[in-house]
């Protein structure tokens, strides 16, 4: 743009009076929240099949699969008085560092059992360190409606698999 | 109450309440910025501080008044400290010959609206008075002791010089349509004629610039250009002192904008005007209004110009230009007789 010119400086003129009447694209944050894309990957669900059951099965292929060494997984061992997931083992102990995270979504493609999944939810902040760790209880799905919470006790002989069949079990 | 007492009384009031205007107007000039340059930007800008944000220039002075002022251990003090009184008042000093009005009943006395509407050097007396504000710019580069500061005082000092020129050279078109130098005149001049923007549009827009490059507003506002200078001439000022300057800047363009529109958008006049003297104000506040807005909208749009081109522009395009626009509007003033 040169000074000695002033067309190019008439024609900004005009672009930024345009740009007046425009929307405006930034959003009144706390209240107004942008619509994410489906496959925004946010913090972690631990999901649960329809009758209630834990999806995870304590595998920890997450925990191995996370580059950032963000997740802790302990199992330990169904009954069936105490049944947690239809599998083998369930996840006593699950834990995500959420600062350690990096929402890369490889636990995600990891679980074998898809109960890991990254969400829509991206508000985590955190005054301390220790609340930046999310265990079981926080990244579990509540419990479906009319549907019992796990441990649950089922009739022996229904959960024999190890890895369970990736559908509803009935 | 004798008369003289009375007068004394009133000017001291309206001296009072034009430097209120003006702070309060450089107040809510900083909050017209930030809000009209979010909408250019496409954003919302500043709305939390109390209804629609209009707070936000309280919570900025009290954030000001609350920070740590430092003073360089180098720096030489008198002038330090003088320099930023030295930008700010002459600032508010040129309202005082803007009309605001003619004259006008209050509370059963009638006064004049404006300190000295009628001075009759009025032109001579903006154009002095602005260019002390040099002084404390420069004052405040040299006394702090530091290189950014000096080279942005330096800078500012000739570019103002250099504007100073073409603004002044400006200032004579008004004058002669209106054949004084009085402000009260050439806002009657355009009562009887009309607004001396249609007859002197080319004036107006080369005074607009220098205007522009007189209150270092981008683009021309070299003496702050923030990637070479870090912030120019206040540099190593903070607190209140930095607000002053930050005052300076924004009370200028306000009164600034006031003189351009008394020069060239007719000042208080308006529809019902006489009539109802109060509307002259109201009119006057909304051409300032106005102008702000414009200067807001330049702001906005044009990058900084480098700084040898900005010289260029003020000396080989402004000022001729100037003096050809002097001599054509003498040729059409002497030869349709206006």
């Amino acid at each position: 743009m040169s000074i000695y010119n002033p067309l190019p400086i008439v024609k900004g003129l005009w672009t930024t009076l345009k740009s007046v009447f425009e929307k405006p694209v930034t959003l009144q944050y706390p209240e107004d929240k942008r619509v994410m894309v489906t496959r925004f990957k946010g913090r972690h669900h631990l999901r649960r099949y329809d009758n209630g059951l834990e999806k995870c099965i304590g595998c920890a292929l997450c925990a191995s699969a996370c580059p950032a060494d963000a997740i802790f997984v302990e199992a330990s061992e169904n009954t069936d008085e105490k049944r947690f997931s239809p599998g083998e083992r369930y996840a006593s102990t699950y834990e995500i560092n959420m600062m350690r995270c990096i929402y890369c979504g490889y636990c995600e493609d990891a679980c074998p059992t898809q109960a890991i999944e990254l969400g829509h939810d991206y508000e985590l902040s955190f005054t301390d360190k220790r609340t930046s760790i999310y265990d079981r209880e926080m990244l579990l799905d509540p419990v479906p409606d009319g549907k019992e919470p796990t441990p649950q006790a089922v009739e022996p002989g229904v959960f024999t698999r190890s890895i369970p069949d990736m559908k509803d079990p009935q | 109450m004798n008369e003289t007492t009375g007068m004394i009384l009133e000017w001291a009031l309206k001296s009072a309440v034009v430097t209120v205007i003006c702070l309060t107007g450089f107040a809510y000039t900083t909050y017209y910025e930030r809000r009209f340059l979010a909408r250019i930007q496409v954003r919302i800008g500043p709305n939390r501080a109390g209804p629609w944000g209009l707070l936000q220039p309280v919570a900025d002075g009290v954030k000001l008044i609350f920070k740590e002022e430092l003073v360089p251990q180098y720096a030489y003090k008198v002038a330090f400290m003088i320099a930023p009184i030295l930008t700010m008042a002459p600032a508010i000093i040129v309202m005082g010959v803007v009309p605001w009005g003619t004259e006008a009943n209050f509370f059963g006395r009638t006064i004049e609206l404006g300190i000295s509407n009628d001075l009759n050097v009025g032109i001579l007396y903006i154009l002095s008075v602005t260019s002390i504000a040099v002084y404390g710019i420069v004052l405040a580069g040299w006394s702090s002791n530091n290189k950014y500061a000096m080279l942005g005082g330096l800078r500012s000092t000739a570019q103002m010089i250099s504007y100073e020129l073409a603004l002044g050279l400006s200032f004579l078109p008004p004058i002669m349509l209106a054949e004084s130098m009085s402000l009260a005149d050439i806002v009657k001049g355009q009562q009887d004629f009309i607004w001396y923007v249609v007859p002197l549009l080319p004036t107006a827009i080369l005074f607009f610039i220098a205007v522009l490059a007189e209150v270092n507003r981008a683009p021309f506002d070299m003496p702050e250009a923030e990637q070479e200078l870090v912030a120019g001439y206040h540099t190593e000022y903070s607190g209140m002192k930095f607000a002053l300057f930050f005052m300076g800047e924004y009370v200028k363009m306000f009164s600034m904008s006031a003189v351009f529109s008394t020069l060239f958008l007719g000042g208080f006049s308006g529809p019902w005007v006489d009539q109802v003297p109060w509307l002259g104000p109201l009119y006057l506040l909304l051409k300032i209004i106005f102008c702000l807005g414009i200067m807001i909208w330049v702001r906005a749009t044009l990058p900084r110009f480098r700084y040898d081109r900005l010289m260029g522009f003020g000396w080989k395009i402004m000022l001729p230009f100037a003096l050809i626009n002097i001599l054509l509007t003498a040729l059409i003033i002497s030869i349709f007789g206006l």
